[in-house]
């Protein structure tokens, strides 16, 4: 059955959409009519410029609403998203007691040059997120947290030395993609070295990544802005315990 | 004006303490040097170049004082610049820096000169440098004083495009609308780059790096636009990581107005060895401090690491040993720019009420400090409507307790850097609020037993009680335990401890000699 959407401003179904931009050109009536032309061309009626202001000499900035002549089949879409439950913390240790029975060894680090550990540390630290508590007080995961600036053979060595279970990379500040230029290093070299857990979960976050992103650059999981820790603990868990079983089955 | 009514006897216990942490240090600072201090030391007898060859270009000071056996270097490159110059008294430093470089002076050869001997050798150097950092105080007083009185908080606003060029066009853009001081904000990881690089730039990662021909691009165009506009617009940079001294230097020969510089950020934060930063700190400090440039603290990553509401303590006591370790390098209290920051969890009850507080608290014990406060960034969400409301309370909080240097938020923060829309509605932001509330801290006094008056009390004794815990270990000690932002740093870990070496008895450093301030015991 298809659900055909499209945004909602006053009425259902009208459409509106509030944009804002910027025209590198002096404020004048024709600026303010080729803010009209550009939505327009983007499929919008009735346009309505709500603002126009000079930003300086050469550039003005635009309020404009208009009603999109598009629409969408709300039933066609498809995402790839976490399908495991999300536990809170002592369902997950639970989790892990019964069905693991051992700690599971978590990694986390900001690669490459990214000194910014916000992320990686609310995930981490004891006080957590969000009245969420993070990794390192959960008494059946062993947690450590490499911080900022650590370098992706760093990184993979320390992967070794610890036998992790799931590494946790972040990425914060970045410019031009580099950061997509350092995750996938940090697979490729993951790739070359001798005495990683084969089951070994790979995760990345930050406010640039999505879900989508990271599998497709073959990581297990991506996570955005707002991730409490026991949505990654609920995923950790759950990958290991679905990779676990499907490891005893095959022998 | 103070408002809070504070116990002035913990206060002044809080700066005792400050000074007695941070003597032992002081110490330690006064017998090392460091590879950058050596490089800043050829960087103020004039040096910039760089070697020709390679994508990279390497700096001649970085040449130069690499060439040198650590045994010699010990003594301080200036000894042996003085040594080349009594070999050969018509070379010029440029011409000397090139060939020892190239090799075809080996300063290592030279035979070690008489403390009066060099004395000699360098006198006209010195004594120009010296008018250089005079003459760079003067010009930014009297570019100060020549457009009229500018409101406080002055409108700090952050360009980042990575391209110099691009930089101006979204300074400019700023000045326009209203935005008093523009910092151009590093490339990420410059700070862990033991070498300043060369030239004009176009690339950067998350900003654009400081390098001595950017400095003068951005301020000549500063410059223009502060005819243009007929208010003086000040520029500043970051003198911090790994070449903190030799930024000064060149924050000086360009007429900086403001460095961010901090006596303990580069450790906790860049995981910069904690020798290295306290013994570049004193040296760039110096140089600050005669050049008449002000200095800004990075206290607000205190504050975006962990939670807000439980380490305002933490803040005001880096405040304390900040102070003390720029007072120990001769600043002056008008040249601090202590930073804090607005954020605290919004969903917190009355946390505007405790933000307050903090902001108030911080004015009262530190009246004369330019004050940098920062906006919020760590409970910003990329709903870039309740963004704007929020950056309106922190503004608002920003005028009422004088704050002197207001860093604009963004309300596109934790989305991108920012648009020039963004700043444009953050300057609007700060525009309307500062012109609206200007008179607002003069007309409000605090219930002097109320939650906000009580809050600020709790600080001080919990920051009192906090410096009392670092005095009993020492400062080295407490950061090797992680007492500041939850960030253990070991004393011999980190970044560049390779490059402190100890003075020997003989080391030299003529700059060093006039710029310390005399009257400490």
């Amino acid at each position: 059955m298809t659900t055909i959407i499209k945004p909602f401003g006053d009425i259902h179904g009208d459409g509106m959409v509030q944009l804002s931009f910027t025209l590198p050109v002096q404020t004048s009536p024709e600026a303010k009519q080729a803010a009209v032309e550009f939505l327009k061309k983007m499929g919008f009626e009735k346009i309505l410029v709500a603002h126009m202001e000079a930003m300086s000499t050469e550039t003005t900035f635009f309020v404009v609403y208009g009603s999109t002549t598009h629409e969408i089949d709300f039933s066609s879409i498809k995402v790839s998203k976490l399908e495991n439950p999300v536990l809170n913390f002592e369902d997950v240790n639970k989790l892990i007691e019964e069905k693991i029975g051992r700690k599971l060894v978590v990694v986390g680090a900001c690669i490459g040059s990214d000194a910014h550990t916000v992320g990686i540390d609310a995930i981490f630290n004891m006080k957590g997120f969000a009245h969420d508590w993070g990794f390192e007080r959960y008494p059946w995961m062993k947690a450590h947290n490499l911080r900022a600036q650590v370098s992706v053979e760093e990184l993979v060595k320390k992967l070794v030395e610890l036998e992790a279970d799931a590494v946790l990379i972040s990425r914060v500040v970045t410019q031009r993609d580099e950061h997509i230029v350092e995750l996938k290093k940090f697979l490729e070299v993951l790739k070359n070295t001798p005495g990683i857990s084969p089951k070994l979960i790979k995760i990345c976050g930050g406010p640039r990544i999505t879900h989508q992103d990271a599998l497709t650059w073959g990581y297990d999981a991506g996570f955005g802005p707002g991730t409490k820790p026991s949505q990654v603990a609920s995923f950790i868990v759950h990958r290991f315990v679905q990779g676990k079983e499907s490891v005893v089955s095959s022998q | 004006m103070a408002k809070l009514n504070l116990d002035r006897d913990k206060v002044d216990t809080c700066r005792e303490l400050a000074e007695g942490l941070v003597r032992p240090i002081q110490k330690y600072i006064e017998m090392h040097s460091t590879v950058s201090i050596e490089r800043a030391t050829l960087r103020l007898f004039g040096l910039t170049g760089a070697s020709s060859d390679g994508p990279t270009p390497t700096p001649l000071t970085n040449l130069f004082v690499d060439k040198i056996d650590r045994y010699k270097l010990s003594l301080g490159a200036a000894t042996w610049v003085a040594a080349a110059k009594i070999k050969n008294p018509k070379i010029s430093f440029s011409e000397m820096a090139h060939k020892v470089a190239e090799g075809s002076l080996d300063i290592n050869s030279l035979p070690e000169p008489s403390f009066e001997e060099i004395k000699q050798a360098l006198k006209p150097g010195v004594d120009e440098t010296i008018k250089m950092l005079d003459a760079s105080r003067r010009h930014k007083e009297k570019m100060r004083g020549r457009f009229g009185y500018q409101w406080t908080p002055f409108r700090y606003l952050i360009v980042a495009t990575g391209n110099i060029h691009e930089d101006v066009k979204q300074a400019v853009t700023c000045a326009q609308n209203g935005a008093d001081i523009i910092a151009v904000i590093r490339s990420t990881a410059q700070s862990l780059l033991d070498y300043v690089p060369h030239g004009a730039t176009t690339e950067g990662f998350g900003g654009t790096y400081a390098t001595q021909e950017n400095f003068k691009i951005m301020r000549q165009a500063l410059d223009e636009v502060s005819e243009e506009l007929n208010r003086y617009i000040r520029l500043c940079n970051y003198s911090s990581g790994l070449c903190m001294p030799e930024i000064a230097v060149m924050g000086a020969q360009e007429n900086l107005d403001y460095l961010l510089n901090d006596a303990m950020y580069g450790i906790l934060f860049r995981d910069i060895n904690m020798k290295r930063t306290f013994v570049d700190q004193y040296f760039s400090r110096l140089i600050v401090a005669r050049a008449g440039i002000g200095i800004q603290t990075g206290e607000d990553n205190y504050l975006t690491t962990a939670e807000a509401y439980e380490n305002h303590h933490q803040v005001l006591a880096s405040h304390f040993i900040n102070e003390q370790f720029a007072k120990n390098a001769g600043l002056r209290e008008e040249q601090m720019g202590l930073g804090h920051a607005f954020e605290m969890d919004p969903t917190i009850e009355d946390s505007f009420v405790y933000e307050l507080a903090m902001a108030q608290l911080v004015r009262d014990v530190f009246p004369r400090h330019p004050i940098k406060y920062m906006p919020p960034t760590r409970h910003m969400t990329g709903d870039i409507f309740t963004s704007h409301v929020y950056d309106a309370m922190f503004n608002l909080v920003g005028v009422a307790t004088k704050q002197v240097v207001q860093l604009l938020g963004m309300n596109t923060e934790a989305i991108h850097n920012p648009h020039l829309q963004d700043r444009f509605l953050g300057l609007k932001n700060a525009n309307y609020i500062f012109n609206s509330a200007r008179s607002l801290g003069d007309e409000i006094q605090f219930n002097p037993n109320g939650k906000l008056a009580r809050r600020a009390r709790s600080v001080v004794d919990n920051t009192l009680d906090f410096l009392k815990k670092i005095k009993e270990h020492g400062l080295m000690e407490t950061i090797e335990n992680g007492y500041f932002a939850n960030m253990p740093r070991k004393r011999d870990g980190g970044r560049g401890l390779e490059g402190v070496f100890q003075k020997a008895r003989r080391y030299c450093n003529p700059f060093m000699d006039i710029l310390q301030p005399k009257e400490r015991d």
